[in-house]
């Protein structure tokens, strides 16, 4: 009896990371074994960076009440055609671009969370015209035309495979050797959180969870990690992608700022009356959204070479649809960035799965919709989340 | 034979992991009012959502007998049907919607095509004449007061056809004089048409005025039916069934220990109302509190007590503020709640569910927000340090939860309360507000609440307390003020203060006027 009443507790607390193994198994199988190549594995992360990096800014969005930023993938095209054109155009340097391109995109979310967070322009519509106007500005920049990128140092900067001279030749050693040190970088500081707790007196997990989930964590990374350097070794997107998950999980999980923003969704008026400036709160999401959909936007420039009137087309809905079903909650307060990593790995795996069977374009778009309903029917009944908030 | 109109016999009912209601039995007779009382989670209302369907028939074992037959109802509607109707203590109704749109709600009057509105104003009108509600039935039910919405909920159920009537702590959220209005009302039911109706209700002494038996719940099963058909029941009698226990001072002893130094000073305080600037809510107030002291609020509902506690907390109500304020002597301009807080003001709401907690966060995440530094380092939170605040709160106030990381929404009202206190004693202020801070808490909750205040002010706190319930103010405060309609209309020692003072002194400002 209790040890059903453990695992359920169990495939409840893990229901998505099961759905992803699962999933993942599936699609490993009924690609023969095609999706565990090298090369596919490599690019599940490279054809998913934009998703990954926006959806860390929609949860911060999705976390103040369910609020979602309709005019990221506007962004990404205006950004990505004002860095094509400058990088075709002028001499600038391509780091100076790539400042002036952040510079714009974090003019951009200045601007959309003023409106919502000073003058409480509902976020849905004022998103929505961002949409429009961004996709607009983006496409009169790009004069209706595809611009393509060939500067060899931008394209570095984003694009390229990380290669120690000496070190990796037919097989990249350097990829699996980071593989190794993360591994014992999460052994050493599992190690040391408990010994921490323990000299002060705090409760602790259980050993067997903590320490099996780390070694889950670590046989995954030298797995993945393998495969990189049979391929070709770690692509620096991976890096960039990397550098901004970390940095939201920190903030959303370690910070009185991060804290904020899950305040705000769970009671916004007990929020305000505790002191916490929510006009900000809501004006911060967006900023930063408005700044990692410009980041995405280089990304994508450099992985495509090239930038059109319809990059980055619906683009939010792959960011929202990723922090739904990594168990968000659409009325607000609630989600992880860990959650929605795996909400935007599931997406991605499927998405990569469905192209290597050869299923067509059409049917991809009804599974995604499918897998989205179904993950957060699944929240919901699993959750007894009655609508609302209490 | 005793003529039983609903017989609820060794009803038992669980969930996942706790037992609820064991071997619960209720008689009720016909044309009686019934007052069911216990403390917060003895299982009264969880009887009532068994009676009333909202727990269906299967959820639950034992027998329901309705005028003498048995009933097995799976939804609200098979009870309302029979004429059974619930009023929650949370009202069910829409603000937008008008009074008579609320009344036939899911029970709409159709003529040949659609809605009859002419039937449903008409008919509208009968139902609030009943009830004596003067207002016109096309009255948006934003715009009547809380006391006038109770009766649209009464009148609602009239039109059901209502045969019992089951009120959940119908006078919560209402002042003296509503409150006394409604039991009125009740009685006056009860003599001209004989309607039966079950009561439950955290004030005794509205039970000792209206009930003719009272049944006592405690811990999920009946203790006892009192009878009270004399009306004059001794409210220790009840409180002794309900806690299982003498509880002889209903409010704890303190040493009167006043400092001479003034923890805080108002003077000249005016608020006009925020979309009727030209409204004056809070209208030229002045007053102070001393270190070591409680100062009682009292007034009727509407009086500006709140308004004046929450502009002067850092103007989070109102606009165009005016008046000096002073904290320990010091002039002060506050205008965020933040600056609030850091000057040492603390203002613990009334409606803790709709501004004081986060109800999907966990105790401590609640217990820390107020001064979320305090267990920063750098502007990263220390987890461990903030559960260990919370830990150390939840033995202090002696908070009933297994962990601090229970999520607030699955505490009883007293205890959420205690977490309420708990976030704003650690910030650590000078100066509490205490907006009814035993607002729908029961007996033994209160008393602990009490104390916690003679602790803080025993450290040399000023305390400010508003409260509806004279008799708490009187028990509890050094002083007391009392306003109405936005105006300071007395001050008296609470020595020497009488509810009879209080009233007369609301009612004088009336008159002048």
């Amino acid at each position: 009896m209790s040890i059903l009443k453990e695992s359920l507790k169990f495939i409840k607390k893990y229901s998505m990371v099961i759905a992803l193994a699962v999933v993942f198994l599936l699609f490993a199988i009924l690609t023969g074994g095609r999706l565990l190549y090298p090369q596919n594995l490599s690019n599940l992360l490279l054809q998913n960076a934009y998703v990954l990096v926006m959806a860390c800014g929609m949860l911060l969005c999705i976390l103040t009440g369910g609020n979602i930023d309709l005019s990221v993938g506007s962004t990404v095209c205006l950004i990505g055609a004002i860095a094509a054109q400058m990088l075709a155009g002028t001499s600038l340097h391509p780091v100076l671009i790539i400042l002036i391109c952040l510079l714009l995109s974090g003019i951009i979310g200045v601007w959309q969370g003023f409106w919502i967070g000073n003058i409480h322009i509902p976020p849905f519509i004022c998103t929505l015209a961002g949409m429009f106007l961004f996709r607009g500005l983006g496409r009169a920049i790009l004069d209706s035309k595809t611009v393509a990128i060939s500067n060899k140092t931008f394209l570095n900067i984003f694009a390229s495979y990380i290669n120690v001279p000496g070190l990796d030749g037919e097989v990249k050693w350097s990829a699996f050797i980071v593989g190794i040190i993360i591994s014992v970088f999460l052994i050493v500081n599992t190690i040391r959180s408990r010994a921490n707790k323990a000299k002060k007196g705090y409760k602790q997990a259980s050993a067997v969870s903590e320490f099996g989930k780390m070694a889950v964590i670590d046989a995954l990374i030298l797995y993945y990690t393998w495969k990189l350097s049979h391929y070709k070794g770690i692509p620096v997107m991976a890096l960039w992608v990397l550098a901004i998950v970390f940095l939201y999980a920190f903030i959303t999980s370690k910070t009185a700022f991060g804290r904020y923003f899950y305040a705000v969704g769970g009671n916004e008026k007990a929020t305000k009356l505790s002191g916490i400036n929510t006009e900000r709160v809501y004006f911060l999401a967006y900023t930063s959204m408005s700044l990692l959909a410009g980041l995405s936007g280089l990304l994508m420039a450099a992985r495509i070479g090239s930038v059109n009137g319809d990059t980055g087309n619906s683009f939010e809905m792959d960011a929202i649809g990723s922090c739904f079903i990594g168990g968000a909650s659409a009325y607000g307060g609630s989600g992880t960035v860990p959650g929605i990593m795996v909400g935007a790995i599931l997406l991605g795996v499927i998405n990569q799965g469905m192209s290597i069977i050869g299923l067509n374009n059409n049917w991809q778009y009804v599974v995604k919709g499918a897998v989205l309903l179904i993950a957060v029917i699944f929240d919901v009944v699993s959750n007894h989340k009655t609508g609302k908030a209490g | 034979m005793t003529d039983f109109i609903l017989e609820m016999k060794n009803i038992t009912k669980e969930f996942p992991s706790v037992k609820a209601l064991d071997q619960v039995n209720l008689q009720v007779k016909r044309g009686e009012i019934h007052a069911l009382v216990g403390e917060n989670g003895a299982g009264k209302s969880t009887l009532m959502n068994v009676l009333s369907g909202i727990y269906p028939y299967g959820t639950y074992t034992g027998d329901i007998v309705y005028n003498g037959e048995l009933c097995q109802f799976k939804t609200l509607h098979d009870s309302e049907s029979n004429g059974i109707v619930i009023i929650h203590q949370e009202l069910a109704l829409i603000p937008e919607l008008s009074i008579g749109e609320n009344m036939f709600l899911g029970n709409e009057r159709k003529g040949k095509f659609g809605i009859d509105w002419d039937r449903t104003y008409h008919e509208a009108e009968a139902h609030m004449r009943q009830v004596g509600l003067k207002e016109d039935a096309t009255t948006l039910i934003k715009d009547i007061g809380t006391g006038k919405q109770q009766l649209v909920e009464i009148a609602k159920a009239l039109s059901k056809n209502v045969k019992l009537l089951i009120l959940d702590e119908p006078t919560s959220s209402l002042n003296e004089e509503d409150s006394r209005m409604l039991l009125d009302l009740l009685l006056s039911f009860k003599k001209e048409s004989g309607m039966t109706s079950i009561i439950i209700s955290h004030k005794l002494n509205e039970i000792a005025y209206v009930a003719d038996k009272i049944t006592v719940l405690r811990d999920g099963t009946t203790i006892e039916t009192i009878d009270n058909s004399e009306h004059n029941i001794d409210e220790a009698r009840i409180i002794r069934g309900m806690v299982g226990r003498e509880l002889s001072d209903r409010y704890p002893e303190r040493e009167h220990n006043v400092s001479d130094k003034v923890g805080m000073e108002v003077k000249n305080w005016t608020v006009h109302h925020p979309l009727y600037p030209e409204r004056k809510v809070v209208n030229d107030v002045s007053f102070h509190v001393n270190r070591g002291e409680i100062v009682g609020f009292s007034g009727l509902q509407g009086a500006g007590r709140t308004e004046l506690a929450m502009s002067i907390f850092g103007h989070s109500y109102g606009t165009d503020i005016s008046g000096a304020l002073f904290i320990d002597g010091q002039q002060k301009e506050l205008k965020t709640v933040r600056s609030a807080i850091e000057a040492g003001l603390a203002y613990v709401t009334e409606d803790r569910k709709g501004n004081g907690l986060i109800l999907t966060e966990s105790i401590a995440k609640n217990n820390t927000m107020a001064r979320l530094e305090k267990v920063c380092h750098r502007g990263i939170i220390d987890v461990d340090k903030e559960n260990a605040v919370a830990e150390e709160y939840k033995e202090r106030l002696s908070t009933k939860t297994p962990t601090v990381q229970q999520n607030v929404g699955n505490l009883s009202g007293g205890n959420q309360q205690k977490v309420l206190l708990s976030k704003w004693m650690f910030a650590d202020p000078e100066v509490l507000i205490l907006d009814e801070p035993t607002r729908g808490i029961d007996v033994g909750a209160k008393y602990e609440i009490y104390c916690i205040m003679n602790d803080l002010v025993a450290q040399g706190k000023s305390v400010i307390m508003i409260s509806s319930e004279m008799p708490e103010l009187l028990g509890m405060c050094d002083r007391i003020y009392v306003m109405n309609e936005g105006n300071m209309v007395a001050e008296m020692p609470a020595a020497e203060a009488t509810q009879e003072k209080i009233m007369a002194a609301i009612l004088q400002s009336d008159k002048n006027k």
